[in-house]
């Protein structure tokens, strides 16, 4: 595959005016290679994961090149922010990224914190920290499911469902919504934990890691899993970084960094966890470390449920929150990738600018490099490989 | 001239001796709880009694600054990044004052000045955050210096500011970091409206997208950039949205008339 096939020919997607990639003297050895073919797929195509548009340059079922189309879910979110106070853009980051609405808010509430020079209470990094892991839990689920699905596979998104529905919950427990869940304020959390919140935890860990097992049953040696998977969508530890992809994408390929560990937040670094890596950078390897990172996630929610400090769950902040003067940039590892918010505040209650640097954007622009050479199926197994939420994309 | 001998092994960061910006931060958490009613930055130094319950932030902020930098000292035109406001105001109760930017020295501030000299206009910590303020004519060179030799491989974002009022527009931030240092640092220039900047798709590739959202968003244009269109916005849209005088109930009507057949999407 690739450019040793006979008939390759490198093609940027925005010329589409030029002809001198055509070598026309020369006769063609590739079975049926008449002219390349440009298919449109989505923006309202199921395995598009929301309204992403691709458009394909096709040799035959080889994808030569891609452009992708986004902006359909397109908000404003930055400019939104301009425009509230820091409280009232809270519950607008969990719009972002709707299957990890948490860690969105966790990463607009510490950076805010950052800029006022705060920090909440203990017990309160300890509650976000549980809330977060299952938060990462369930979007991991979301993924597996429904790349699952695209690759034909379809028990698992029922299983991941069933189980993900404990999840949602405990946080609709916890804060009374389920999805766009708002749980956490700037300077720790609003709401106490409920009766029952550590023996929901525990009993969640204690049935989920089963569940686990179940998927990697019906997947990790699952034959035609396996020939969909491995070797598809390979990218290289280089390659990554240049792309400034992160997340477990970045750690199947290889590369041992994550953010909890790099540069930890909140109460990380009381807490014991390994950082899953991959040897290939393939699809099959992002597919086992998000499995593993799930194991972690359930080993981390459970030392901080036993370690669950007493006190206070909120810091001292003033009722209107107005930070002096200043930038602020803080990122968290959100499921996806390193989810940064750039802030700058001019001392009013207005942030002056709030930039989110969304991880599945950034991620979102590997896709070219990682399809060219594949065939068109495999486009739908990169595109869930890669783990990309519109809302965030488009923000 | 600097030729790296400072990093001897170039390890990919396990996740060895974490710089921990928050742990300097843990005995102030209420420091700045009654700064509630003005803005607190260029507030009267003057109460000296007042400050007593404002437990010695600017030098916490100073030890924020990276574990372990050994303090080259190159402070050739060093001077402290904002201004001490001296005017006097009569404010009932005089305000903690908020954090404010530390001079950033280090080795790599030295190397640079030493090259550059007044072209890095300003290096500055502020809440244990380095920033570097260049002139925009260096700023492709200095990008430049920072992926091949200061080892910063890894461009996380780049995004702009809009200042209406000032003289030169925009800030144009670029977030970089290293993985070898574990560190992360802001390139930040100041240009004018109708200034161009070279792109930096052929340092980092991840500018490509990065630098679309801006010039979508901003209408900042980078030079030599492979496919410098809109990426949010559609095509043929009018107007940059993040700009200050982009009112946020303003749309292209002509372009929703054209395109969605209705008279306004509001």
């Amino acid at each position: 595959m690739g450019e040793n096939q006979p008939g390759y020919r490198e093609w940027t997607m925005s010329d589409s005016t030029r002809t001198d990639y055509l070598d026309l003297d020369t006769k063609d050895e590739t079975f049926l290679d008449a002219t390349e073919l440009v298919l449109n797929m989505g923006p309202q195509h199921p395995s598009t994961h929301g309204v992403l548009r691709v458009i394909l340059k096709l040799d035959g079922e080889k994808v030569l090149g891609t452009e992708c189309v986004i902006g359909y879910l397109h908000r404003g979110v930055e400019k939104i922010g301009e425009n509230r106070t820091y409280a009232m853009f809270n519950p607008y980051v969990d719009r972002m990224d709707y299957v990890a609405s948490v860690s969105n808010g966790l990463g607009y509430c510490e950076a805010v914190e950052k800029l006022l020079n705060v920090e909440a209470p203990p017990r309160a990094q300890y509650i976000r920290v549980i809330l977060t892991e299952l938060c990462r839990i369930a979007s991991h689920q979301v993924w597996l499911g429904t790349h699952a699905l695209d690759i034909g596979a379809l028990t698992p998104l029922f299983y991941c469902f069933r189980d993900r529905e404990e999840i949602l919950k405990i946080f609709e427990k916890y804060c009374g919504a389920r999805l766009t869940t708002h749980a956490f304020r700037i300077g720790g959390c609003i709401y106490e934990a409920y009766d029952g919140f550590e023996q929901d935890c525990q009993k969640f860990c204690d049935a989920f890691l089963p569940k686990l097992d179940e998927y990697e049953e019906l997947l990790t040696t699952n034959r035609i899993w396996v020939r969909r998977t491995k070797g598809v969508g390979i990218l290289n530890p280089e390659d990554c970084i240049a792309l400034g992809v992160t997340g477990p994408v970045l750690r199947a390929a290889g590369v041992k960094w994550d953010l909890r560990r790099a540069q930890p937040y909140e109460a990380y670094k009381d807490f014991d966890f390994e950082i899953p890596t991959g040897l290939n950078g393939d699809t099959y390897d992002r597919y086992l470390v998000r499995i593993e990172e799930m194991r972690q996630s359930v080993r981390i929610i459970r030392q901080a449920v036993e370690g669950l400090p007493q006190g206070p769950i909120m810091a001292k902040v003033p009722k209107v929150i107005k930070p002096p003067v200043g930038e602020i940039y803080h990122s968290i590892e959100a499921p996806k990738g390193e989810l940064g918010y750039f802030i700058v505040s001019d001392g009013s209650t207005q942030p002056y600018r709030v930039r989110v640097r969304p991880p599945s954007f950034v991620n979102l622009q590997a896709l070219d490099k990682m399809v060219r050479g594949l065939l068109v199926a495999d486009v739908v197994a990169v595109i869930g490989t890669l783990d990309i939420v519109l809302g965030e994309v488009d923000r | 001239m600097p030729d790296e001998t400072k990093n001897p092994n170039p390890v990919l960061p396990e996740s060895e001796a974490p710089t921990t910006p928050q742990s300097g931060q843990a005995g102030e958490a209420d420091a700045s709880a009654s700064s509630s009613v003005t803005p607190a930055a260029g507030n009267p130094d003057t109460s000296a009694e007042q400050s007593v319950s404002l437990p010695a932030k600017p030098e916490a902020a100073a030890k924020l600054d990276g574990p372990a930098k050994p303090v080259a000292a190159p402070a050739t035109g060093e001077k402290p990044a904002a201004p001490v406001a001296a005017k006097p105001a009569a404010k009932p109760a005089p305000k903690p004052e908020g954090p404010k930017p530390e001079p950033w020295d280090s080795d790599l501030v030295g190397r640079l000045r030493s090259q550059y000299g007044s072209g890095i206009r300003e290096a500055s910590t502020y809440l244990g955050q380095k920033y570097l303020v260049l002139d925009s004519t260096i700023l492709y060179e200095i990008l430049l210096r920072m992926r091949n030799d200061e080892l910063f491989d890894y461009c996380v974002d780049i995004t702009a500011v809009h200042y209406p009022k000032r003289e030169a527009q925009f800030d144009i931030i670029y977030v970089l970091y290293s993985f070898h240092h574990n560190e992360r640092v802001r390139i930040k220039s100041y240009i004018k409206e109708d200034e161009h900047l070279p792109t930096a798709v052929g340092i980092w590739e991840t500018a490509n997208w990065l630098e679309r959202e801006v010039y979508d968003m901003f209408g900042i244009v980078f030079d030599g950039h492979p496919d410098l269109k809109r990426i949010l916005m559609p095509d043929g849209w009018k107007g940059h949205p993040l700009r200050k005088d982009y009112p946020i109930l303003q749309q292209d009507q002509e372009w929703v008339k054209i395109n969605l057949g209705i008279e306004s999407g509001q």
